[in-house]
């Protein structure tokens, strides 16, 4: 059953519905879950959506998309089904542990949670909080606070189902996990996926998270990732974001880094209506190490916004931040990055950029690199550009007899690529660099790889246009 | 190392601020808070033309909806508004023939501050306006001046006999309605300078105003309006000074400066109010507005700015570029040390075609104080190639301090190129130890380096004043190292 | 080949070039030398089309086509080459995929097939090893974090990639030690053919001492005041530029 919700704001129909629907939220989570929803809830009314007023949310208006009359699941409506006849996000030569979100729900084939020989457990949140109460208990909540964010309050009040990982120690995962969310539903859908990977000491672990919607409808996800890296923890995170014109998505990413481990998040945003990306790592131990990236390709009226917060909180850890981004039309991008080193966080390194690219006199990018530093004994930097294709540079290409529409392709590839090369993966990097090679070349649509439900006239197409540099 | 340098930190950090004495003078003062009827004395103190106390009603009006700014990378307790006096005036006569009638008092005070204005002095070719207390005591070199058509004096003495200009300019770049402390400061000003330069006109002196705080629980609201006519060009230094107290006075200033085409201002600041004692016990508070309009095609407007003094500081010297092809720049040297906290930068709002600016900030933090970086570069659809540049380093010499960096970029057309550029380090170890190996002591080789870090800044700065600077950033950082 | 015919060049209202001439035959070596400032790089910039600058009058026609119609990368694809005096470090862009792509354009520009990556690999083997190149140098983004010397040096493979009717090597000579600068003339030496020309543009007669040219022309306040042969070049060494110019100068006051 989809519960229609009626013509109250939506901040009201939120907290209505969670009452009257509480058994269904509650479902099998554990007592620990349900407390923490309560304060969840609590600290969603008190502090709503965010609003243009707020600092960080000055160039990001959300307004309209909450005057959309959403419907919202409560009940798990999937099925075990079989993922690949309706969908396939295939990486050539990347074998893969596949799972798939359908409208925010576990969807599987066999069992909603897999045990496999070397311990480790992939497979529905809700499922995981029925086996291994234990574990979802100590974890739940940790790392993303309801206390600071709206977004990741109304998350937390309904959580029911999502993602789990939990990779023991020493255990270094082949093979790559790969979480398709889709997104399929003929009337306005709100959802709110959790998701949690647990990396125990020294475990390796791979997660390519894929954001696909099936159908034109308006849609707005609300996500909420909590990683934990335990020492010497290994994790990699790819975000692919491919979604249509009018869906609207929010991931609220929580990196927690102990001593020694590695992280690295690379997002890249291909297409999507409204796409905010919040990212908040905390490096909370010592020699701790963190890499982000971020590449958005946007035209038309799509607006990414990534927010990137790094608390140095120890001594002697790495960060690198890289974002850059291509603009078209009326395209707008912002980036805000704030990197806090904190007076304990002595030999700190901590590096961001962000690099932007506009094509036309519409588009718009605001950027924020911020710094806020408390510890003498660092090495920070950050710096921020906004431009076209370097004129001396294009010149250069044209002079060896390359014509201006080649130039332009070539150094904006270039320009990506510098994100692009990030991905440690080989077969994924040049599945990626083929896909931003055909994003910049007008050759891809957020159809793609959907085999079934395009109901539209035809596949959508985007164009960035040459030209227009 | 690191115990010893801490060491010679603490010791060197606690140098004296040589400026902290008071002078006594009679004063002529307000009572104590802000009603209509402080504003109506004020404005009847200055026998000033109704068009100017309606100002004043209309801003003060305002400026009780409004709620003080508190976005700022600073902490401080609330400041009651009704506990400051808002005019305090050195009693004397009515008006001055020449600097022989100026109290004795005052002028060992501003000999004391090293402002030349005896006469020989005068021949170093800088004219003073000096302001004590909100009110202007002397303006030296007017006839000269006033040969070539410019206009050099108090505020007051500007709304007196050059009211058509005042009213034509006054709030046009800085309008009462622009920020709680704009507002306050249209509300109860007192005096400041006002310079005119005419068509044409290059000024031949530097002109120079010293600001000093000298009563207690006095604020200082100046404020400075400077017009460059077509082809004109002036340069224009601030000085900056108070007493120590051990209570937080109120400075809360405007400057609006307005370049026609093809003129050029240049102002320099060197600020250095009394920023508190070693346990951040008293010290001013800094609230200042200062914009300039690049009105005309061609002009150019440049801020120089050695920010050593005050607890706190909240100011941004902003530049709205206007005209086609104009110019703005902004150099800063921001040093805090104790507890001092400074948040300051710049707006480079670009609405012209071919706009240029220019931001170094060099921000150097010690003991246990805060220095943020805070500036806008803003390139509207309109302004077709519009280029900006901006450096903003931070020096952290100890490692209780904080420096921070803000910068906001919102570019708006394809052709502009925006390009920031930022780090933050501490003084490095390998520069210290080369020159200790040369045999230079641990405080000049700190006060060589850091001398070196702002001398890109420091070097925009006029002759008189970089001397000044140089000695400054020494005094207030020698040995500053952690 | 090359033929300019008085030739005026200013960039922002200032006149760089005025009433240039040059005739340029194929098999040709030209250089020409001057002081700093009087528009040598201007004119090479203009022969390859930049368009920073403007052509008040003059004109330049290169095989019999107005070469001032053309867009700089039909020039480049009809064969002219410029050795830049600053080659721009292209980041990202790798020396492979850059010189494949400029050899097709070109290629399927003459309506030949375009190269195989084999061929191309293949090619490329061979031009390094005439301007001595380490392997490396080509698998690294264009000229990102080379050195002055592998810059130029990668000039000059990449002029022997593209086999150019007509070279323009732009300062080619500065910044370079005596072993580069043997490296560079012996590339430019191999390529020399009785069907391409090339024009050496610099401010010593050092270079000119490895790639002996046919004429020698002195390029002063925008024109060429004095030509002549390999020995002018010895002459300017030993007495400077202040004695052309002030020949120059003499002559204008004619």
């Amino acid at each position: 059953m989809t519960t229609s919700i009626n013509t109250l704001p939506l901040k009201d129909r939120l907290l209505s519905l969670f009452y009257e629907n509480l058994p269904h939220i509650k479902g099998n989570a554990t007592p620990a879950a349900n407390r923490l929803r309560e304060m969840a809830l609590a600290a969603f009314e008190r502090q709503g959506f965010p609003n243009p007023k707020m600092e960080n949310w000055r160039f990001s208006d959300i307004s309209q998309l909450l005057e959309t009359e959403f419907a919202f699941d409560f009940h798990n409506q999937s099925r075990p089904f079989d993922i690949e006849k309706i969908f396939t996000c295939d990486v050539y030569d990347l074998d893969t542990f596949s799972v798939t979100l359908l409208n925010g729900w576990f969807v599987y084939k066999n069992a909603p949670l897999t045990r496999l020989s070397n311990g480790t457990i992939i497979g529905s949140l809700a499922k995981a909080m029925e086996v291994y109460p234990e574990i979802v208990d100590e974890y739940l909540g940790k790392a993303a606070s309801a206390e600071k964010s709206g977004l990741v309050a109304l998350n937390t009040a309904f959580i029911q189902d999502g993602l789990f990982i939990y990779v023991p120690e020493g255990v270094t995962l082949e093979k790559p996990i790969q979480l398709i969310n889709i997104v399929d539903s003929q009337v306005p859908l709100l959802l709110q996926p959790r998701h949690m990977l647990i990396a125990e000491k020294g475990s390796n672990v791979t997660l390519v998270n894929c954001d696909h919607s099936l159908t034109h409808n308006v849609s707005l996800t609300n996500t909420v990732m909590e990683v934990f890296a335990h020492p010497e923890a290994i994790v990699d995170h790819y975000k692919i974001q491919n979604k249509g014109k009018n869906s609207a998505l929010f991931t609220n990413t929580f990196f927690h880094l102990q001593k020694k481990s590695q992280v690295s998040s690379n997002i890249i945003t291909l297409n999507g209506g409204f796409t905010r990306n919040n990212l908040h790592v905390t490096l909370q131990e010592t020699e701790t190490h963190a890499d982000l990236n971020g590449l958005y390709l946007v035209d038309r009226n799509q607006h990414v916004d990534n927010q990137v917060f790094i608390d140095h909180a120890a001594q002697g850890c790495f960060s690198n931040q890289l974002f850059k981004g291509i603009l078209d039309d009326q395209a707008r991008a912002v980036f805000s990055g704030k990197i806090m080193v904190r007076r304990e966080a002595q030999q700190t390194l901590a590096y961001q950029n962000n690099k932007n690219l506009l094509l036309t006199d519409e588009a718009k990018v605001n950027t924020q690199p911020h710094l806020e530093i408390y510890a003498d004994d660092v090495k920070c930097s950050h710096g921020a550009t906004v431009g076209q294709l370097d004129p001396e540079a294009m010149f250069y290409l044209r002079s060896r007899g390359i014509s201006e529409k080649s130039a332009r392709q070539l150094m904006m590839l270039a320009f990506a690529d510098e994100v692009v090369q990030k991905i440690s993966i080989e077969a994924l990097r040049q599945r990626i660099g083929s896909m931003v090679e055909r994003r910049l070349k007008g050759e891809l649509s957020i159809c793609d790889q959907c085999v079934l439900h395009c109901n539209d006239k035809g596949p959508t197409t985007f164009n960035i246009d040459m030209s227009k540099i | 190392m690191e115990d010893k340098n801490n060491d010679i930190l603490e010791e060197v950090t606690g140098s004296e601020y040589k400026y902290g004495f008071y002078t006594d003078v009679e004063m002529e003062q307000a009572p104590k808070g802000l009603t209509e009827d402080t504003i109506r004395f004020i404005s009847a103190k200055k026998n000033e033309p109704e068009f100017m106390l309606n100002i004043r009603l209309k801003a003060f009006r305002h400026w009780q909806t409004l709620k003080e700014p508190r976005w700022a990378h600073v902490q401080y307790p609330p400041i009651d508004y009704q506990d400051i006096i808002y005019y305090s005036a050195p009693l004397k006569k009515p008006k001055l023939e020449s600097l022989n009638e100026v109290d004795p008092e005052l002028l060992e005070t501003f000999e004391k501050l090293g402002i030349p204005l005896e006469e020989q002095k005068m021949l170093a070719g800088v004219a003073v306006d000096a302001v004590m207390d909100s009110v202007s005591v002397a303006t030296t070199f007017r006839s000269t001046l006033a040969e070539k058509g410019v206009i050099f004096c108090s505020f007051s003495e500007a709304v007196q006999e050059y009211p058509e200009l005042i009213k034509k300019y006054m709030g046009t770049v800085v309008p009462y309605t622009d920020n709680f402390f704009a507002a306050l400061n249209t509300a109860v000003f007192s005096d400041g300078s006002f310079v005119f330069i005419p068509k044409g006109v290059k000024c031949p002196l530097e002109l120079s105003t010293y600001f000093r705080i000298n009563a207690a629980n006095t604020g200082q609201f100046e404020r400075t309006l400077i017009v460059a006519e077509e082809g004109s060009y002036v340069s224009y230094m601030e000085g900056c000074t108070a007493p120590i107290r051990d209570e937080n006075q109120l400075h809360a200033a405007i400057v609006e400066i307005i370049a026609h085409k093809d003129a050029e201002v240049k102002y320099s600041t060197v600020q250095n109010w009394w920023p508190g004692d070693k346990e951040g016990k008293g010290g001013v508070y800094n609230f200042v507005t200062k914009r300039g309009i690049c009105e005309g095609e061609n002009s150019k407007i440049s801020w120089t700015q050695v920010e050593t003094g005050s607890a706190i500081t909240w100011k941004y010297p902003s530049l709205i570029l206007r005209g086609d092809n104009s110019t703005g720049e902004f150099y800063s040297v921001a040093v805090t040390n104790n507890h001092q906290q400074a948040d300051t930068g710049t707006k480079m709002i670009h609405l012209g075609k071919n706009t240029r600016s220019t931001i170094i900030s060099k921000g150097i933090s010690a003991g246990f104080s805060n220095n943020s970086y805070r500036g806008l570069v803003k390139t509207t659809r309109k302004a077709e190639n519009a280029r900006n540049f901006s450096q903003c380093d931070s020096l952290l010499l100890g490692d209780k301090c904080g420096a921070h960096t803000f910068p906001y970029i919102e570019v708006g057309n394809r052709s502009s190129i925006v390009e920031h550029e930022a780090t933050t380090s501490k003084i490095s170890e390998d520069q210290l130890f080369y020159c200790l190996q040369r045999g230079i002591d641990m405080e000049s080789a700190i006060g060589l380096i850091v001398n070196g870090y702002a001398k890109e800044v420091l070097s925009k700065l006029p002759m008189e004043f970089a001397v000044e600077a140089q000695k400054l950033l020494s005094i207030s950082l020698e040995g500053s190292v952690g | 080949m090359l033929s300019i015919k008085d030739l005026s060049v200013s960039i922002n209202g200032k006149t760089i070039l005025d009433g240039f001439n040059l005739e340029v035959k194929a098999g040709e070596v030209h250089a020409i030398m001057g002081p700093n400032g009087t528009g040598k790089s201007t004119l090479a910039s203009v022969i390859a089309g930049r368009d920073m600058f403007d052509v008040d009058r003059g004109e330049i026609t290169y095989r019999g086509q107005n070469l001032l119609e053309m867009a700089p990368e039909i020039r480049a694809r009809e064969g002219i080459f410029l050795g830049f005096q600053y080659p721009v470090e292209i980041p990202g862009v790798s020396m492979a995929s850059f010189m494949r792509t400029a050899i097709n354009e070109k290629r399927k520009h003459l309506g030949l097939e375009p190269m195989s990556g084999a061929e191309f690999l293949k090619l490329m083997e061979e031009k390094k090893k005439l301007v001595e190149i380490h392997s490396k140098l080509t698998n690294r983004s264009v000229n990102e974090g080379f050195s002055g010397g592998e810059k130029k040096k990668n000039e000059i493979f990449q002029m022997a990639l593209l086999e150019p009717r007509l070279a323009i090597l732009d300062e080619t000579d500065s910044g370079l030690d005596i072993d580069a600068l043997k490296v560079v003339a012996n590339g430019v030496n191999k390529l020399r053919s009785p069907e391409n020309a090339t024009i050496i543009i610099t401010h010593y007669q050092r270079l000119l001492d490895f790639i002996i040219p046919d004429y020698v022309h002195v390029l002063f306040d925008g024109r060429i005041v004095k030509s002549g042969d390999k020995s002018l070049a010895l002459e300017l060494e030993s007495k400077g530029y202040e004695w052309v110019k002030k020949e120059a100068n003499m002559a204008a006051a004619h």
